[in-house]
């Protein structure tokens, strides 16, 4: 990471990997809106499977707080490169807002993600590690908890309302990571038009789909 | 002569001394400047009235006037040699301001161009990245081969010529939020690369280059594009895409 170039296609890189678990992540959490039994399936095999437990899990971790380092990293030492600031500065003239602020999103995407491990994923370390149920099972019932779970973290509007937020700010963070992504790793050909059209379609419908997730379990919940 | 009238107008500049000194805004009026000048004209105008005051002329930078060499600058309004787009700033003309207005001047900022004297500043990060790799190796022995003997692809001709007009102004180092030099650098990379001339030091040249940039302070380009967008020559981001790919392929393929 000694190089500009380096810290540039490492964050790309990581940025790649974690716009696939994304669409992975969305693809589970949708069949929610569709079957509790498929969505509880999904969730009880990721939960359990020892590869995505022990390697993907890991992996996921590193890439997630490589990228967010890496993004503060690069915020100080950039500003650092301009030392005395500019009295006028027309950055609309020339650039989006969502390029110019993506430690803004991502910062914001961060605190969500605070949240979204209160919610979900401290929860399963205690009952899996600490507690050492593996079973998935909710405690004196027959079938699986996630579903479960999952719709009784929806029923606070507050807790809603965040998670709507936080996927504008994911989308706005995209609308710009998408193409600059493949722009970082020297990907800038004839293909780019079109990806970039396709990145601005992954930016809008994957957040759009999981604020419809949650707004779809608030308003459905038993 | 066009028929517009005149123009009376308010200029917030950055005046400091000598590079160890803080600098600060001050305010100028300048009267009867004809919308066909050019900015530079209006400056000369003010620096005019200034002399003639006994006072201290602006210091800024110039040579051509012409849009070739590179060496005008200034941040006005904002933005890198000012609102109009593909033009350096003596190409620029007053008529892109209304009569009445207030123009803010400010040299180009970044921590490795650092300001000499009111808008001049120290453009010689640029130089020392292409001392480390910007060049070709030629036979000047007495039997150079004609230029013109190696056959070269269109496609790639044109792309070469077109990273090669590039004037290395900086305006991309000014306008960029990080103060990157990648399109500078990317276009210099990209010319000698995509040539055959340029293929005996492709490893050393992107390698050292780079090394070079970052060593002088510039920062981590994030491909905002606002640098394409303000470049006057308007070179393109794919040559910074190209620089990362040399970049990869060199440091993954170079024997040490
Ligand atoms: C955890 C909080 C996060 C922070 C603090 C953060 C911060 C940043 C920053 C500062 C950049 C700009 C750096 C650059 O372009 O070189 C960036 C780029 C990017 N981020 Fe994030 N981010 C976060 C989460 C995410 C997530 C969850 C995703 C995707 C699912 C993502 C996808 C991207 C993409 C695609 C880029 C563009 C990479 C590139 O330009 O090469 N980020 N991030
Ligand atoms: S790339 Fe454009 S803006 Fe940057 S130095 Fe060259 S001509 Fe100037
Ligand atoms: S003075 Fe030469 S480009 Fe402007």
């Amino acid at each position: 990471m000694k190089t500009s170039i380096a810290r540039k296609v490492s964050m790309a890189l990581s940025a790649l990997f974690l716009m696939v678990f994304l669409l992975q992540h969305f693809a589970i959490n949708i069949t929610s809106v569709f079957s509790s039994e498929i969505f509880n399936d999904l969730s009880h095999f990721m939960g359990t499977n020892f590869a995505i437990q022990y390697i993907m899990q890991p992996i996921l971790i590193f890439g997630v707080v490589f990228h967010f380092v890496m993004g503060f990293i690069l915020e100080i030492k950039n500003k650092q490169s301009r030392n005395i600031k500019y009295v006028k500065n027309n950055g609309g003239a020339n650039s989006s807002w969502m390029s110019r602020n993506m430690i803004v999103s991502g910062f914001l995407i961060l605190t969500f993600m605070g949240l979204h491990f209160y919610d979900f994923w401290i929860p399963e370390l205690k009952t899996k590690f600490i507690e050492g149920d593996w079973t998935g099972m909710i405690e004196g019932e027959k079938g699986l908890r996630y579903f479960a779970e999952l719709q009784h973290k929806f029923v606070s509007p507050i807790r809603v309302g965040i998670y709507c937020v936080a996927f504008v700010f994911l989308s706005l963070h995209l609308l710009h990571g998408f193409s600059s992504a493949f722009q970082s790793v020297g990907a800038n050909n004839k293909y780019t038009r079109a990806l970039s059209k396709f990145g601005v379609a992954y930016a809008i419908l994957i957040p759009l789909g999981f604020i419809v997730i949650a707004l779809f379990h608030h308003f459905n919940h038993c | 002569m066009s028929g517009t009238k005149d123009m009376n107008l308010t200029l917030k500049i950055w005046r400091q001394k000598d590079q160890k000194s803080s600098g600060k805004m001050v305010d100028y009026k300048v009267n009867g400047i004809s919308p066909d000048s050019s900015f530079l004209e209006m400056m000369d105008v003010l620096n005019e009235g200034l002399i003639s005051k006994g006072e201290e002329p602006v210091e800024f930078d110039h040579d051509c006037r012409e849009g070739i060499c590179g060496m005008c600058s200034l941040y006005i309004n904002g933005e890198a040699h000012g609102p109009d787009r593909a033009v350096t700033t003596c190409q620029l003309h007053m008529r892109k301001f209304k009569d009445g207005e207030t123009i803010t001047i400010e040299p180009w900022r970044a921590k490795a161009f650092p300001v000499l004297k009111d808008l001049k500043v120290d453009r010689s990060s640029f130089d020392r990245i292409q001392q480390a790799g910007g060049f070709i190796s030629v036979n000047t022995s007495g039997n150079t081969q004609d230029a013109n003997a190696t056959p070269i692809s269109k496609d790639n001709a044109d792309k070469a010529m077109d990273a090669a007009t590039c004037i290395g102004c900086g305006a991309c180092v000014a306008t960029c939020k990080n103060a990157s030099a990648m399109l500078f650098v990317g276009a210099k990379v990209a010319q000698y690369s995509l040539l055959p001339q340029g293929q005996v030091e492709r490893k050393d040249r992107v390698l050292n280059m780079v090394k070079q940039m970052d060593l002088e302070g510039f920062g981590n380009c994030t491909n905002t594009g606002a640098c394409e967008v303000e470049c006057p020559k308007g070179i393109s981001l794919e040559n910074i895409a190209i620089m990362n790919r040399e970049y990869l392929k060199a440091s993954l393929t170079k024997e040490e």
